[in-house]
């Protein structure tokens, strides 16, 4: 599956009930600049639906926007049911006012990068494409 | 040269007294020797149409905009504690935040409210939470602002029945309910119904208020949620202009006056957010332009005859877009700068982010902080002695002017396709702010526009905001209590009288009748936020959103 000359095709995610969606548009836009192709959820997804839609459009990324501080439990279910599914080929992220002293929680839970509100659009896109199944050539 | 004036100043209330460093006296207000056409055109005096120079003619000199800070969290017993506690620090409003599921109408035992129960705001599932969080409040006496939209209705049903309950007549009530659908479809997303059926509900809240409790604000049409998805100085005002126009539409098509209704109606404008970068001028500029403008429209177009259906009301504020995460001290300075635009616009009450905002809940010290701002610009500037202060002056007037124009054009050209809701219903409008808060966003990664210690100037500081460390702590219990709350008071209710009530309010959404009535029978009866919605999303529908990015 591994081909530089594939498009990374990514899955941007809101879970919860959290509205703040001016993140997850904006690096929606960078990541299409960036020639991927991007899928958004729309707001108030659940764990279930996310992963199903994952599944259906086989995307290579999951990246998780959520500004409402509730992220541990989130992440927690989402990766469980991850495992659930055998998407272990997907590079799932997470974007936020995400505090640091947390980070190594959700890494152990299985996201593989967090990106708080020091992240600039460039590093999320180079992260993708250095991480991404698709796009590591 | 212009002298002092004090000429058509109403002396209706009492003007404290002021004095220059010198020790002379202060005007009240300055003004052209002898105003000419031009002048009580464009201007007039202060408390007189177009209220450029403000709504009131004696402005902070009368008494000084409300200060507030937006609080509540976790159950009704914590939020009551901050509430006391913001009065006893001189508040003199309060700005209340309600948890997700309460804006959303899941109920505190709802599955898919587990994860956000008191996170964000205080979680209130019926009256009886209401009348917790007001305990020892005395509501004739405290104006009250209540951030909630999709089940503003049901909210403010338990807000009346609680003053009910403290034995405050529903005349005597100050507050302010945001109940601004429009704005959550453009951005802040707490939508539940479609957007047809969610402006029957707003323009009901609008209708029995102006009949039963005049002084409650029936709605806060909101600028700053839009300016934050990424409007332009000019969009800010422009959009929820259009919104307003669109709520009027509904309720003159009941055959209502704008004189009947629109004194209810309040805006909360955005100072400090949006994108594209912040200009002091600009921002007064537009305040003012924002007031001469809607008393235009009302008179001109609507046939208003009651100034305060031509007075644009409102409160300014912003939600944090500007706070940067490094070095985030540096956002006091930021958030007073927005508050003395605001108070020189003249604004009505203050309301902006804290410092820690682009954290976590705001800390005790840095709501504190944001207050402090507020009273130091009040009691230690001069600037609130002096009513409109910049007036007269070339760059105001000429940026006044240019913001008038720009808004405006906007507005003319939304309206000319039959106003904005269409194009809020298919995305349109969604798009376009999402697109420039992309090109702001890179406009910042590039440098281009100045951020002080993030783009420029910056410092290896450590990240002690980062860290987590002095920041509000969540309380994990709140679930815990809040979900035994409700099973308390569910056991405790007349299981025949639930089911009478959800029939009842059922036929009244399948009707035409004004909803308010029926919502309060059924807070009385205590049904929850959650069973009130159900009925309510059985006949209205769930909305779809559409294509938005």
């Amino acid at each position: 599956m591994a081909s530089g000359t594939k498009r990374i095709r990514v899955l941007m995610a809101k879970p919860g009930l959290d509205g703040h969606d001016r993140g997850v548009k904006v690096i929606i836009h960078a990541l299409r600049d960036a020639g991927m192709e991007v899928i958004y959820s729309g707001l108030r997804q659940t764990v279930e639906q996310i992963v199903s839609v994952a599944i259906q459009e086989n995307v290579d990324v999951i990246g998780l926007s959520i500004l409402s501080g509730s992220y541990m439990r989130i992440a927690r279910r989402l990766m469980a049911r991850i495992k659930e599914e055998e998407l272990d080929d997907c590079l799932v992220i997470l974007g936020g006012n995400i505090l640091e002293r947390d980070v190594a929680g959700l890494k152990s839970l299985g996201i593989a990068e967090v990106f708080n509100h020091h992240a600039e659009m460039a590093e999320v896109v180079s992260y993708i494409r250095n991480n991404a199944a698709a796009g590591a050539a | 040269m212009a002298k002092p004036r004090d000429n058509g100043v109403k002396k209706e209330r009492p003007v404290r007294d002021a004095a220059y460093n010198s020790g002379k006296p202060v005007p009240v207000v300055y003004g052209p020797d002898s105003p000419d056409a031009a002048y009580r055109e464009k201007l007039g005096a202060p408390g007189e149409y177009p209220y450029t120079r403000g709504i009131y003619p004696t402005m902070y000199r009368g008494s000084l905009w409300t200060m507030r800070q937006y609080a509540g969290f976790s159950t009704s017993a914590d939020t009551n504690a901050r509430f006391h506690f913001l009065l006893g620090n001189g508040q003199t409003g309060l700005s209340m935040a309600y948890d997700l599921p309460t804006q959303l109408g899941l109920d505190s035992d709802d599955e898919a409210a587990q994860d956000d129960v008191g996170r964000l705001g205080v979680a209130v599932d019926t009256v009886e939470d209401m009348a917790d969080v007001f305990e020892g409040i005395p509501l004739d006496r405290v104006s009250v602002s209540h951030t909630i939209n999709s089940t503003a209705a049901i909210i403010q049903a338990f807000w009346l029945i609680a003053a009910e309950r403290q034995g405050v007549a529903l005349d005597k009530l100050r507050g302010t309910f945001q109940n601004d659908m429009l704005k959550e479809y453009i951005g802040r997303g707490t939508w539940i119904f479609p957007p047809r059926p969610s402006m029957r509900l707003v323009a009901d809240i609008i209708e029995y208020n102006a009949k039963h409790c005049p002084r409650v604000n029936a709605i806060s049409v909101s600028a700053t949620h839009i300016a934050e998805t990424g409007a332009t100085l000019a969009q800010d005002v422009a959009f929820p202009i259009l919104n307003a126009l669109a709520y009027i539409r509904e309720l003159t098509g009941r055959g209502l006056h704008v004189d009947d209704f629109v004194p209810t109606m309040s805006f909360h404008l955005s100072v400090g957010g949006g994108v594209g970068p912040f200009n002091l001028l600009e921002s007064i500029g537009k305040l003012r332009a924002a007031r001469r403008i809607w008393a235009r429209t009302m008179k001109e177009r609507y046939g208003a005859k009651n100034p305060r259906t031509m007075q644009l009301k409102f409160s300014t504020g912003n939600c944090g877009s500007r706070m940067a995460a490094r070095e985030p001290l540096n956002n006091i300075v930021r958030q007073t700068l927005y508050t003395l635009a605001a108070v020189l616009g003249g604004t009505r009450s203050v309301n902006m982010a804290c410092f820690d905002e682009a954290f976590e809940i705001p800390s005790d010290e840095s709501i504190r902080t944001a207050l402090r701002i507020q009273q130091v610009i009040a009691h230690e500037s001069g600037v609130a002695d002096t009513v409109d202060p910049l007036a007269g002056g070339y760059a105001v007037e000429a940026v006044t002017d240019q913001v008038e124009e720009e808004i405006q054009a906007i507005v003319d050209d939304y309206e000319s396709r039959g106003g904005i809701v269409p194009f809020i219903e298919s995305g349109e409008i969604q798009r376009l702010l999402a697109r420039q808060a992309y090109e702001h966003q890179r406009k910042i990664a590039d440098g281009e526009q100045v951020w002080v210690g993030v783009n420029k100037f910056t410092s290896e500081e450590e990240d002690r905001m980062g860290a987590g460390e002095g920041l509000y702590e969540a309380d994990d219990s709140a679930l815990e209590k809040q979900m035994a709350r409700l099973a308390e008071v569910k056991a405790a209710r007349d299981a025949g009288e639930v089911a009478e009530q959800l029939e009842k309010l059922a036929r009244a959404c399948e009707s035409k009748e004004n909803l308010v009535p029926y919502l309060m029978d059924a807070a009385r009866a205590r049904l929850t936020v959650g069973e009130m919605t159900g009925v309510m999303r059985g006949v209205f529908g769930a909305y779809v959103e559409p294509s938005v990015v």
